[in-house]
């Protein structure tokens, strides 16, 4: 099976103090380290495991910069074949955006599954992987935490709310979105790390895929960041931990929340 | 001047890191407290790579250099010393089968080495030679075709563990140059009257084996001799050039990981009604800290790189190394004063990092030694 996993290079906020920027429109990213965004890392283990199942082959796909090609050397290394940049250009994207670019490149590839994370860390919108299923009249699922493989199909389980898990067959070619936990992601070794050296990482610009830059705007864009105004209401309980666990008690059981 | 790591450094360091990061923190405490070195943890390591890098790969290494050994050292020292130190050993005194060892021996023991099925060690210092290598009095005499070993050695990493030790001993006692004396001979410890009594008490590095070694007539075969007969103080001082190199990155993983630590601890804890960090006086030990690693990190990256580039520079080695080993004890005792009496408390990593960072001043030639041989370089002997 030929995979095709489209990964982003996203900053990692955990235990991070964010700022936000001079122009109120983006967090500044100085001092912040980026990874490859995790839920891609579970799509990209998935793929590759995929591969390994069924001796295809895994390309993957990122739009972005040249610092972004990090994500790709990663995925180089733990066992991608090809890998492709489509060059951002300084541009700010959108989904929709996002999604075009991708379906440009990934057109011209063979492929019987494309796989993207479920959303992204940093904007959290998670619309690509549908958007992209559009643009190339593909089948999708999104959020899917369990792949096996059939004939021409692919039977695929999604965790809805409520606990309730739901089982679902859909043809291939097709789109998946991948929800973390899926797979045990394999760390990437120095073996791979020198393979990946010797692998192809092509780039290609906006205009080699014949769109135009200025349509290229974005449908949505930010207005302004700010930190939401600080509200009152929050209790602290102070005291001995005997009257404090009591008066917690009591508003839980005045709540509702306890009967 | 480049001082810039390329892609490929890069990405080794980043993958030792997440490695370290991931696998590390699940272990390290109980790994010290235990004393006990995690076998299935090194296996796992040297699966993905991060033992010997710098074994040739005709050997089964990955054919990289002291750099690429010691960023990964560094990141493995950031997360946890006794870890970092554990994996460090598995390789430790290969220098001198790559440098010297016939092809035979290259062959025979290198590969089982990175493919983390064999350890190995380096025995040098004994109870009546410590700094002063060149009295090492485990005498190696020729009897036929075997070498038959007697003596004792001490503070020895992997002495329990190792299959196979580097013993650093005395063949010729009769030439009259003290430095033409020694020779270094490899010893299977499966041999009879290999004995170790692993050490247990120590300060720091706990998770790290360290014993001492009683030999009683040992023999092996006369093939076992690594390099030249006689040569062995020479052999040794070649050894030191390259490892003072990367144990440098020990002492640089050591100090970023304790103000690492540091950072964490003063953007949280609140005193006098805001963040430590807040005040001034925090503000200028962080700034002093981070200077310090920056400082003992490019040094470190420099003789590493020289030596893959073929340039041996002891004096500039033992500068590095001198200066990482103080880095880490300077930052390491700031990081922990910061934390106050929680970082007094082994519920808190610094703690163990503070008892790790002493044993980088003492090993691999006491702080003493190092300067001994950079002024010795400067001024010669008079
Ligand atoms: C955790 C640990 C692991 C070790 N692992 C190994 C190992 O794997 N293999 C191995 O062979 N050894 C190992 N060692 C031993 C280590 O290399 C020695 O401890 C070190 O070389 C110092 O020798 P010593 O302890 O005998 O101290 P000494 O040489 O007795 O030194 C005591 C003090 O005197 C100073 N001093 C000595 N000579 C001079 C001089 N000429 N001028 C000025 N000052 C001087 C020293 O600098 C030091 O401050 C290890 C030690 C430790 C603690």
């Amino acid at each position: 099976m030929d995979v095709v996993v489209c990964l982003r290079r996203v900053p990692f906020t955990q235990e991070v103090d964010l700022e936000i920027d001079k122009g109120q429109r983006q967090i500044l990213a100085e001092n912040l380290a980026f990874v490859l965004n995790d839920w891609d890392n579970y799509a990209l283990e998935e793929a590759i495991s995929l591969k390994e199942r069924t001796k295809g082959t895994v390309t993957a796909i990122t739009v972005g910069t040249e610092e972004d090609e990090e994500v790709l050397r990663r995925a180089l290394a733990m066992g991608a074949d090809t890998a492709i940049r489509i060059d951002s250009e300084g541009l700010t994207l959108d989904p929709r955006n996002i999604a075009r670019l991708l379906a440009r490149v990934i057109r011209g590839l063979r492929f019987h599954l494309i796989l993207t994370g479920a959303q992204s860390d940093d904007l959290n919108e998670g619309c690509v992987g549908a958007m992209l299923a559009e643009e190339l009249g593909l089948p999708h699922a999104s959020v899917v935490n369990k792949i096996e493989l059939g004939e021409d199909v692919l039977e695929i389980k999604v965790e809805l709310e409520g606990g309730i898990e739901e089982i679902s067959t859909i043809k291939l070619p097709c789109l998946l979105t991948i929800q973390t936990g899926i797979n045990e992601p394999r760390y990437v070794s120095v073996m791979g790390i020198r393979k990946a050296a010797k692998k192809e990482l092509k780039v290609v610009t906006i205009e080699e895929l014949s769109l135009d830059k200025e349509a290229l705007v974005p449908d949505v864009y930010v207005e302004r960041l700010f930190y939401p105004p600080e509200t009152g209401g929050a209790e602290i309980l102070e005291g001995d931990p005997h009257i404090v666990a009591e008066k917690i008690l009591r508003i839980l059981r005045e709540r509702g929340v306890i009967s | 001047m480049d001082f810039d790591l390329s892609r490929e450094q890069m990405d080794i360091k980043k993958a030792a890191r997440e490695f370290a990061e991931k696998e590390f923190p699940k272990i390290a405490r109980e790994c010290e407290e235990k004393e006990e070195v995690p076998r299935d943890l090194l296996k796992k390591g040297a699966e993905l790579g991060f033992v010997g890098v710098f074994i040739p790969e005709a050997y089964g290494g990955a054919g990289l250099g002291f750099l690429e050994h010691a960023l990964i050292l560094e990141e493995f020292w950031r997360m946890d010393p006794g870890l970092g130190q554990q994996f460090c050993s598995l390789t430790f005194g290969s220098e001198e089968l790559i440098l010297f060892g016939t092809e035979e021996q290259k062959e025979k023991y290198l590969p089982r080495l990175t493919s983390g099925d064999a350890l190995m060690g380096f025995a040098i210092t004994e109870p009546d030679a410590g700094s002063d290598a060149a009295s090492a009095s485990t005498r190696a005499e020729l009897i036929g075709e075997s070498w038959v070993l007697n003596g004792n050695k001490v503070m020895i990493g992997n002495g329990s563990l190792a299959d196979f030790i580097l013993i650093f001993c005395l063949t010729d006692p009769d030439n009259p140059a003290k430095s033409h004396r020694h020779s270094v001979i490899l010893v299977e410890t499966n041999t009879p009257g290999y004995e170790a009594d692993k050490i247990l008490g120590k300060m720091g590095i706990r998770a790290a084996d360290t014993a001492n070694i009683f030999l009683s007539d040992v023999k092996v075969p006369k093939e076992n001799l690594i390099g030249e007969r006689g040569k062995g103080f020479y052999q040794l001082m070649a050894f030191f050039d390259r490892s003072r190199a990367y144990v440098s990155a020990h002492g640089v993983g050591l100090a970023q990981g304790a103000l690492d630590l540091a950072i964490k601890h003063v953007k949280s804890r609140v005193q006098f009604g805001q963040k430590l960090a807040a005040f001034q006086v925090t503000q200028f030990k962080i700034a002093e800290m981070a200077t310090k690693v920056e400082l003992a990190r490019t040094l470190t990256y420099r003789v590493c790189s020289m030596l893959d580039r073929g340039q041996v520079d002891s004096k500039l080695v033992a500068m590095a190394k001198w200066n990482a080993g103080r880095t880490a004890v300077e930052v390491v005792d700031e990081a922990l004063q910061l934390h106050g009496g929680y970082g007094y408390m082994n519920d808190h990593d610094i703690e163990r990092f503070y008892r790790a960072a002493k044993v980088l001043e003492i090993y691999e030639g006491t702080k003493e030694v190092e300067k001994i041989v950079i002024a010795r370089r400067i001024l010669g002997r008079f």
